[in-house]
């Protein structure tokens, strides 16, 4: 894999032609009538220690690429490279295995708890599962997890109901690191949350990272959260990614119609700024018939007669800068 | 210092108690469901030590005094056949809770883990399960149910006297039937809940299929499963006493709460008494065993301040 920037550090993951599509299914027999086409062709890796943003909007397939990596859904065709192993060949006890060193964080901090489990059991659940130490000793991480998070002994009998949003998404956070794993998939961790619960939260993994060395895929519709966390950011459209590069690359110098669409979105606090806004006709096309060509020509101010033709291929135009786009310089 | 000695003494404090014990503390904080818990209770008491109570044998027959009005002799009367109807309540008690106990419980039992198999599963696991339930449903309950208690009529389990072969023979076809209704209820539960991030969490933490079920589905599905259980209680003795009526069930001489039930019909009108005895124990029964669900219920839910 060689679309990573090129300072010698050993790739934890790496994504390569990943396709997820799903079957819809109509009538009495239940055939396959059409594909949704959730994600096309994804490649991407992520380097040991360093967090990946991936942005788009809602229905982009995202989240289907963040839990396609960890098995949580079954691939249509692609693979998925962690330390190495092919993650979609591993049969039940190498998967088991991996569970270990790869964790999810979720979206929505009301539904990710057992609403019938004390949290510290489900912050425990983790160590039980894979039989960690003795009843004693998991119990005793399970505190140490539940400090690392910002929280005390005796929260850990208490329910989920019991705690406010940001709370919550500690304790998941809590439970992810239980296992001490080496990547974690952050799928809009704090896009449920306040504003000012945001930050606490982004920090808290902020800090873990340093004090763990841990690798985050960080999927997000906030550009300024993704920006605010992330070493390299990924935009995807579509089901593809259409551009990939360094952050600081990524926000000065975006490529992709589409990226600098997406950048020129984000509110800037200065009421006497004039900027160009770039607005998008139209809405994203369904998934289920994604058009031909480049899926973004219908709605790209810039598409030429290629564009609706003939995909772009994913190309680095600079070093550590891809993207898929024919007008892209 | 002293506050992180504080807190670790009361950690361990609480870690004491024990789960049973937290749920029977919120248990006693439903009124109802005390009152229901003695109800119950004093039933079960009354059908264990029935010999005791009984002032007369529920089989002597006495045809020169039937029908009597209640007096300090027969305290609630007497039958047709003169016999003493207090002393046949109490044994019928025996029976009918035997029947409606266990018919509720394993149907409930076989509903959950089958419905919450057939939900989590899905798939062609779940066709097959869901397809052979919507089957036994088309099919009329109470014909099927002769059938069957016609083709046993026979049939019994050594070394059991033989009202409790028969009540164990009604149990076991009451059962064949009794958990496609939880089957369906569990089923439609875990459909929903199955997709819910805490399920998908569990799966990245390692967890197996079972294990899911088992501590995520199953807890969290129990909340209208107890409430179908005490509806059922109710519904079991009824049944019972339709299937004894048209000769199937547990038949006179051997009472049940159904059967006498059944026997007074014609005597409806002369000596109402007859009936309401019989359908006064169904109806306390059903109403505890209901309170005791709603108490149940609310204790086990979490969400609830009690």
């Amino acid at each position: 894999m060689s679309n990573g920037t090129s300072d010698g550090k050993k790739n934890l993951i790496e994504v390569k032609n990943l396709v997820k599509y799903f079957p819809v299914r109509a009538g009495l027999l239940q055939r396959v009538v059409a594909q949704v086409q959730a994600v096309d062709g994804v490649t991407f890796s992520i380097q040991e220690g360093e967090t990946v943003g991936l942005v788009g909007e809602s229905g982009c397939g995202k989240t289907t690429v963040g839990r396609t990596m960890l098995r949580l859904i079954e691939p249509t065709a692609g693979e998925v490279f962690f330390e190495g192993r092919n993650v979609f060949t591993m049969n039940g006890r190498e998967l088991k295995e991996l569970r270990r060193h790869m964790q999810i964080i979720f979206q929505d901090p009301y539904a990710s708890l057992d609403p019938r489990m004390p949290i510290g059991e489900s912050v425990m659940q983790g160590l039980d599962i894979h039989k960690i130490g003795t009843r004693k000793e998991r119990f005793e991480i399970m505190l140490d997890n539940l400090k690392k998070v910002g929280l005390e002994d005796y929260h850990s009998r208490r329910y989920p109901h019991e705690f406010s949003g940001g709370q919550r998404q500690r304790i998941g956070i809590a439970r992810a690191l239980a296992l001490q794993p080496k990547f974690i998939l952050c799928d809009e961790p704090v896009s449920a949350l306040d504003v000012s619960i945001q930050s606490q939260v982004l920090n808290i993994l902020k800090d873990l990272q340093q004090e763990l060395g841990l690798t985050y895929l960080f999927i997000a519709h906030n550009l300024s959260v993704v920006e605010h966390i992330s070493d390299r950011v990924a935009v995807m459209y579509l089901g593809k990614v259409v551009e990939l590069a360094d952050r600081d690359e990524l926000y000065r110098n975006p490529l992709h119609p589409y990226t600098k669409a997406l950048m020129s979105a984000i509110p800037i606090p200065d009421p006497t700024l004039k900027r160009e806004r770039i607005i998008l006709k139209g809405d994203v096309p369904s998934p289920l018939n994604p058009p031909k060509g480049c899926r973004f020509h219908p709605r790209c101010p810039i598409a030429v007669d290629i564009c609706s033709q003939q995909e772009p291929e994913f190309k680095e135009k600079s070093p550590g800068h891809w993207v898929a786009c024919w007008k892209a310089e | 210092m002293a506050v992180a000695e504080l807190q670790s003494e009361s950690l361990a404090t609480i870690k004491e108690e024990s789960w049973f014990l937290i749920i029977l503390r919120r248990f006693l904080r439903h009124k109802l469901a005390v009152v229901g818990m003695i109800v119950a209770f004093l039933f079960v008491l009354m059908a264990l030590f029935a010999p005791l109570i009984a002032p007369y044998d529920p089989y002597e027959q006495n045809l020169g005094n039937s029908y009597a009005n209640p007096s300090a002799e027969h305290i609630l009367g007497t039958d047709e056949l003169g016999r003493d109807v207090f002393s046949r309540l109490l044994y019928a008690a025996r029976l009918s809770l035997f029947v409606t106990v266990t018919v509720n419980f394993i149907s409930e039992t076989i509903g959950v883990l089958v419905g919450a198999t057939s939900g989590y599963f899905g798939k062609w696991v779940d066709s097959l399960i869901q397809r052979t339930v919507e089957f036994l449903l088309t099919l009329p309950t109470l014909p099927l149910l002769l059938f069957f208690s016609a083709m046993l009529r026979g049939v019994t389990i050594p070394g059991l006297p033989d009202e409790w072969s028969k009540a164990i023979i009604i149990s076991g076809v009451l059962i064949a039937f009794g958990w496609l209704g939880s089957t369906r209820l569990v089923r439609g539960m875990v459909l929903s809940l199955r997709e819910q991030d805490f399920a998908q969490a569990a799966r990245a933490l390692g967890a197996n299929s079972w294990t899911i079920i088992a501590r995520h589905m199953i807890p969290n599905a129990m909340a209208p499963v107890i409430v179908n259980l005490t509806l059922g209680l109710g519904g079991v003795i009824v049944l019972e006493a339709a299937l004894s009526f048209l000769g199937f069930g547990i038949t006179p001489p051997v009472p049940t709460w159904g059967n006498m039930l059944q026997n007074v019909q014609e005597r409806m009108w002369q000596q109402p008494w007859l009936a309401f005895y019989p359908g006064l124990c169904i109806f306390l029964t059903s109403l505890s065993f209901n309170y005791i669900g709603d108490g149940l219920r609310d204790a086990l839910d979490p969400r609830l301040k009690l």
